[in-house]
């Protein structure tokens, strides 16, 4: 019996090793461990044997039964392994092929510089104000300082409506709307982003063209605060490591007034082609505002002082993204826009 | 304003390069624009005089000339220009000399003959030929018949100079005056100015015996100098006067214009020279131009002008318009013997609207209108006879007369100094800031504590009020010197008004849809009302008009977002972009009774939507052309982001602007809050379109009115939900809106939600039928929904579409 029992273990063992699928290790689970297999009719001629060899035969088919066990589910699992393996390798894919697409809306690159420039100053505490882009002569001109006949209005190609109505020529106008609005409130912090008008039409110039207008009133405030607000937007908009230069220049509407440069980004202010070797590019115009224009507001000039700018959104935008050719941003190529 | 450097040196003594100081003017708000040196590559060029010229023996063109530089040698020239003559000065380029280009002058064969160098035109040397005579610039360049012989051509031609453009800002207009630039450029430098000393010797003759002045407006002119000075010689002006001028971008005339145009942008006095024997009885009289009076100006154009205009006339005529130009009849010509020199100040503003409404701009009504400096008007009169009699022989009569009838006094202004450094939010120190001031010849002449009484030099009629003074201050001391600081006030919020958020939540569900927004001029031609199809009455022809537009394309404010988008298609169409969808969202302009009624047209923010071509396509998928409902599922989405519910859709078939069968209203909560539809095929047409194309225009403020219901959490169902289908076969005109609000009417509270999901029209069912496949999903809060209640709702709805449309169950 001990013999047939080894002869079962090494036959049933080869078998095992042998088996190509899960099908034939089924079948020989069967013929070996099954109700009917070899090994339990083995185990039903026990009953034949002495007490003494019972123990030890018993024992010993036991082992035989736990190895087969054993090398079967061994077996199983190689088998089913690469089985499995088999079936992944036919479902391979091209995995090169491109991915479902799908059709891409973007936002006008104005648009989104309009929306950075908001969220730089709405972090500042701003606000965001609008106004009418068809304005009285009122707002456009007279309260901000600049009187019929003015020279300074050389400075603006106005498109008229009327003799009395223009399409606005900057964003300024918005300045003494707040303030009547809000006055006599402390602090006044808007931002008015829009569309503003200008008769001039070239390379660099557009009819129509979009500002951000930016004011504050409060008591105390210095030209030095107008300095560090532009410069957290300018290193927002364009990079930490920017740098701004205030110049004097002139508004009728600010006193004192500064042109502000933002360093060249392509150069890092050494001088280059973009920024005609003078390591500088020109972003927007700013100063403390006007005490006749405050006046204009209802605020008192010698109770509160003030700041304000305005800059080009096509400018800071061309800067940005590097554009060089302002009528892009009107031409609305769907390739022109798809690349923002 | 251009300016010669070595002019400006006369004044001031300038111990740095022009680009320094360039640069030293641009950081205090005088900028430099641009530098120009003159000398081009100009070495070995000298004057020479032309002794003979004989035809070239082998070149009918060509002269053989005999050019000497120092009366001695004599150098045998081949020269092809036509104007060289014997006796003539001209620049001599040497055997070695250069000239600009890199060109350099060897000893040469010229058609057989040897040629010792070359005569040089204006353009070989690189001269700007702005200040030439068209003879200068046909040949060679014909120099004054006293230029030295053998003077190195740089020196003569001052090459070695530079001319300084500046780009004023317009209160810097005292900057129109060499003088006045030195001022500036003293206080930079801390240097002291050196102004031309006036002296001359007079004669005799009285000018009160020849003429008179008269002043009948004395607002409008303010003050009136004349002078006299005769026995003018006319002739060129000596090459130091013309280089300057020329360098000031002036074309040189004669002595005795380029006399008043050199004082003129000496000290910024316009001048003016009349003749003085077409001067009727040696009078001027000052006063208002009567209405529809007409003259003939310097540059022979009559001009007819209004009463407000200011005129120069004498005891009969017009004799010039007041500072903008003189009148024909008094010019000064080869003739003149005798010149009465006019000095005066004109109201700015006067100035200004005369030459705007005339067109007419010199450089005289430029400084005219901008203020000139009204303590000058005498000295300039006196430097310009000086000049009169040094460079034209002229004898000036004795006396002048001023006119002067309400002398202005100098502006005094008090400044706080505490203020200087509250506003700037520096820390300069009171002495900085009075030696700034001191610098700049604005003068302390009261001083109480803290505060100065301060007062302006004459040339600075743009510093007006202490924050000037502050700006002086501040640009003097450097703008770099202001440090950087945040306002330290009470805190604000930042934020945007529910409006603007709304407005950028639907350009946000717009774009995730994949359309891409687009931005157009807010002006359109008045001819799209007509490709557009729009009929005669409707409200969007009445466009405000821009009264002065660049042209009729920009002619109207738009009442239409139409235009703009269809123009973008086509665009994109012709650079072979087919499969479009764009939107903009933009104002749109109605008179609302503007200009009558209101103050100003109302501008309403409108969104507009076009699509057309294939929107999706990959290698998976068969590209499908979008659609109406391509359309209207974007609509659709957009109203259920900005949570509008009450919505409808309304067959629309009357707007010319849409296929009548594609088109419908959209309702919201009762209002109309636009169109969405296939554009009509002849709109389309009409912008060389080819159908078919989509479009929407709603009324944003509709949508931003309704749109701001809070979003408010609703339960998670509790209990499993039903779903059953519904295919029904109806009549064709039957629209799904008109069964599906029965479905809903008679589907009462456990109906939770109706979809279609099939559409089918064809061969199984009848001709004029269709059959469309509902999906209903039932749902109670509470419970477990049976089958026997759905039954029964569910029956329910069968029979009340049965009752209404005839709809039967699709077999």
């Amino acid at each position: 019996m001990k013999e047939q029992l080894g002869k079962i273990k090494l036959e049933a063992k080869k078998a095992l090793d042998h088996a190509k699928n899960m099908e034939e290790l089924n079948d020989l689970k069967v013929k070996y461990l099954g109700k009917k297999g070899e090994l339990t009719q083995v185990l039903r001629g026990m009953g034949q044997l002495s007490a003494e060899e019972r123990p030890i035969i018993g024992q010993l088919a036991n082992e035989v039964r736990d190895e087969l066990n054993a090398t079967l589910e061994e077996q199983m699992n190689l088998i089913k392994k690469t089985e499995q393996k088999q079936k992944l390798n036919l479902e391979t894919i091209d995995t090169t092929l491109p991915g479902k697409s799908f059709s891409r809306g973007t936002k006008h690159p104005l648009t989104q510089v309009i929306e950075e420039a908001k969220q730089i100053f709405m972090g500042l505490g701003f606000q965001i104000a609008e106004g009418p882009e068809i304005e009285t002569d009122y707002y456009n001109f007279e309260a901000l300082n600049l009187p019929k006949d003015h020279p300074a209005r050389d400075m603006q190609d106005t498109f008229y409506i009327t003799p009395e109505v223009v399409l606005r020529t900057h964003t300024s106008p918005v300045q003494v709307r707040s303030m009547e609005k809000l006055n006599p409130e402390v602090p006044v912090k808007i931002i008015c982003p829009g569309k503003v008008y200008r008769k001039d039409d070239d390379a660099t110039h557009s009819p129509m063209f979009h500002q951000i207008e930016g004011l504050v009133i409060d008591k105390g405030i210095r030209m030095s605060d107008l300095k560090g607000v532009l410069l957290v937007f300018a290193q927002q908009m364009f990079g930490a490591d920017r740098k701004i230069r205030f110049r004097p220049s002139y508004f009728p509407f600010t006193e004192p007034s500064a042109e502000v440069d933002v360093s060249c980004g392509i150069c890092d202010g050494d001088g280059c082609k973009s920024c005609s070797y003078t390591g500088w590019l020109e972003i927007l115009g700013s100063g403390m505002v006007h005490p006749n224009v405050l006046k204009y507001g209802g605020y008192d000039p010698t109770e509160v002082t003030g700041f304000a700018f305005g800059m080009g959104v096509e400018r800071i935008a061309m800067l940005k993204y590097g554009i060089t050719d302002m009528r892009l941003l009107f031409e609305n190529d769907i390739r022109f826009l798809q690349q923002f | 304003m251009k300016v010669s450097f070595k002019w400006l040196q006369e004044y001031v003594d300038i111990d740095i390069t022009p680009e320094e100081l360039a640069d030293r003017l641009t950081n205090a708000g005088v900028t430099v624009e641009y530098i120009e040196h003159l000398n081009k590559g100009v070495a070995g060029v000298v004057v020479g005089e032309v002794l003979e010229v004989v035809k070239h023996p082998n070149a009918e063109k060509l002269s053989l000339c005999q050019v000497t530089t120092d009366g001695d040698n004599h150098f045998q020239v081949v020269c092809g220009a036509p104007n060289v003559r014997t006796g003539q000065k001209i620049p001599f380029a040497l055997v070695g000399a250069e000239l600009p280009g890199g060109l350099k002058i060897k000893q040469a064969k010229l058609r057989g003959t040897e040629s010792q160098g070359m005569i040089c035109s204006a353009q070989e040397l690189g001269i700007n030929e702005e200040g030439l005579t068209s003879d200068q610039k046909e040949g060679i360049l014909d120099l004054d018949p006293t230029a030295p012989l053998g003077m190195d051509i740089i020196e003569y031609l001052s090459l070695d100079d530079c001319v300084l453009e500046f780009d004023l800002t317009p209160n810097r207009s005292d900057c129109l005056s060499v003088m006045n630039i030195a001022r500036e450029v003293a206080a930079l430098l801390g240097k002291e100015v050196k102004l031309p000393e006036i002296k001359f010797s007079d004669i005799e003759k009285k000018i009160e015996d020849l003429a008179e002045v008269e002043i009948k407006d004395s607002n409008l002119c303010r003050r009136y100098v004349a002078k006299i000075v005769e026995g003018v010689q006319i002739k060129p002006s000596p090459q130091w006067l013309k280089h300057k001028l020329i360098c000031a971008g002036m074309r040189p005339i004669n002595n005795v214009v380029d006399i008043t145009n050199y004082v003129l942008m000496e000290m910024g006095q316009p001048l003016h020279a009349f003749d003085y024997n077409y001067l009727s009885a040696g009078k001027i009289i000052v006063r208002k131009a009567e209405k529809g009076e007409k003259i003939t100006t310097l540059d022979e154009n009559e001009r007819e002008l209004t009463e407000d205009m200011l005129l120069i006339t004498d005891s009969q005529k017009a004799v010039g318009i007041a500072g903008v130009m003189g009148g024909l009849n008094s010019e000064v010509t080869h003739d003149t013997t005798t010149v009465l020199i006019e000095s005066a100040y004109f109201n700015p503003s006067n100035i200004r609207r005369t030459s705007t409404s005339l067109g007419l701009r010199s450089e005289a009504s430029l400084r005219f209108e901008k203020g000139i400096n009204i303590e000058t008007v005498v000295d300039a009169a006196n430097r310009t006879a000086q000049l009169l009699a040094e460079l034209a022989d002229g004898k000036v009569l004795k006396g002048i007369i001023d006119n002067y009838p309400n002398p202005i006094e100098r502006t005094k202004i008090k400044l706080e100094l505490t203020k200087v450094n509250e506003v700037l939010g520096t820390n300069i120190n009171d002495e900085q800031i009075k030696e700034i001031l001191s610098s700049l010849n604005i003068n302390i002449i009261e001083e109480n504590g803290s505060v100065i009484t301060l007062e302006i030099p004459p040339y600075r009629p743009d510093i007006t009020i202490a924050e000037d003074l502050i700006e002086e201050v501040a640009r003097l001391a450097g703008y770099d010197n202001i440090p950087t600081t945040l306002p330290f006030g009470a805190s604000s919020k930042g934020q945007k008004t529910l409006e603007q958020k709304l407005r950028d939540k639907i350009i946000d569900t717009i774009t995730a849809r994949g359309l891409t927004e687009v931005i157009s001029f807010s002006f359109i031609n008045k001819t799209n009302f007509d490709k557009l199809l729009i009929s005669e009455g409707d409200i969007r022809r009445q466009a405000i008009p821009v009264l002065n537009p660049l042209s009729e394309e920009q002619g109207y404010m738009r009442t239409t977002l139409f235009p703009g988008l269809l123009d973008i298609l086509r665009r994109n169409i012709n650079r072979r972009s087919e499969n479009l969808g764009i939107f903009e969202l933009g104002k749109i302009y109605l008179p609302q009774g503007f200009p009558e009624k209101s103050i100003l047209p109302q501008e309403k923010w409108t969104l507009g939507i076009a699509l057309r071509g294939e929107l999706v396509s990959n290698w998976q998928d068969k590209a499908q052309p979008v659609d109406f409902y391509y359309l209207k599922g974007i609509v659709e989405d957009m109203l259920e982001q900005l949570k509008i519910t009450d919505i409808l859709f309304k067959p629309c078939q009357d707007s010319p602007l849409y296929h009548p069968g594609r088109s419908a209203y959209v309702y919201v909560s009762g209002e109309m809050l636009g169109i969405i539809g296939e554009v009509h095929p002849q709109v389309a047409d009409n912008y060389d379109l080819a159908a078919r194309n989509y479009a929407a225009e709603l009324d944003v403020e509709l949508l931003i009115k309704l749109g701001h219901g809070p979003i408010k959490f609703k339960q998670l169902p509790r209990y499993p939900a039903v779903h059953r289908d519904l295919a029904l076969v109806v009549k064709e005109e039957v629209t799904a809106s008109q069964l599906m609000e029965v479905i809903w009417a008679e589907g009462g509270d456990l109906l939770s939600d109706v979809t279609i999901f099939d559409l089918y029209k064809g061969n199984q069912i009848a001709l004029d039928y269709k059959s469309l496949a509902f999906a209903l999903t039932f749902q109670a809060e509470n419970r477990t929904l049976t089958d026997i209640e759905i039954n029964d709702i569910h029956e329910k709805i069968q029979k009340a579409l049965a009752e209404k449309f005839q709809a039967s169950l699709r077999s």
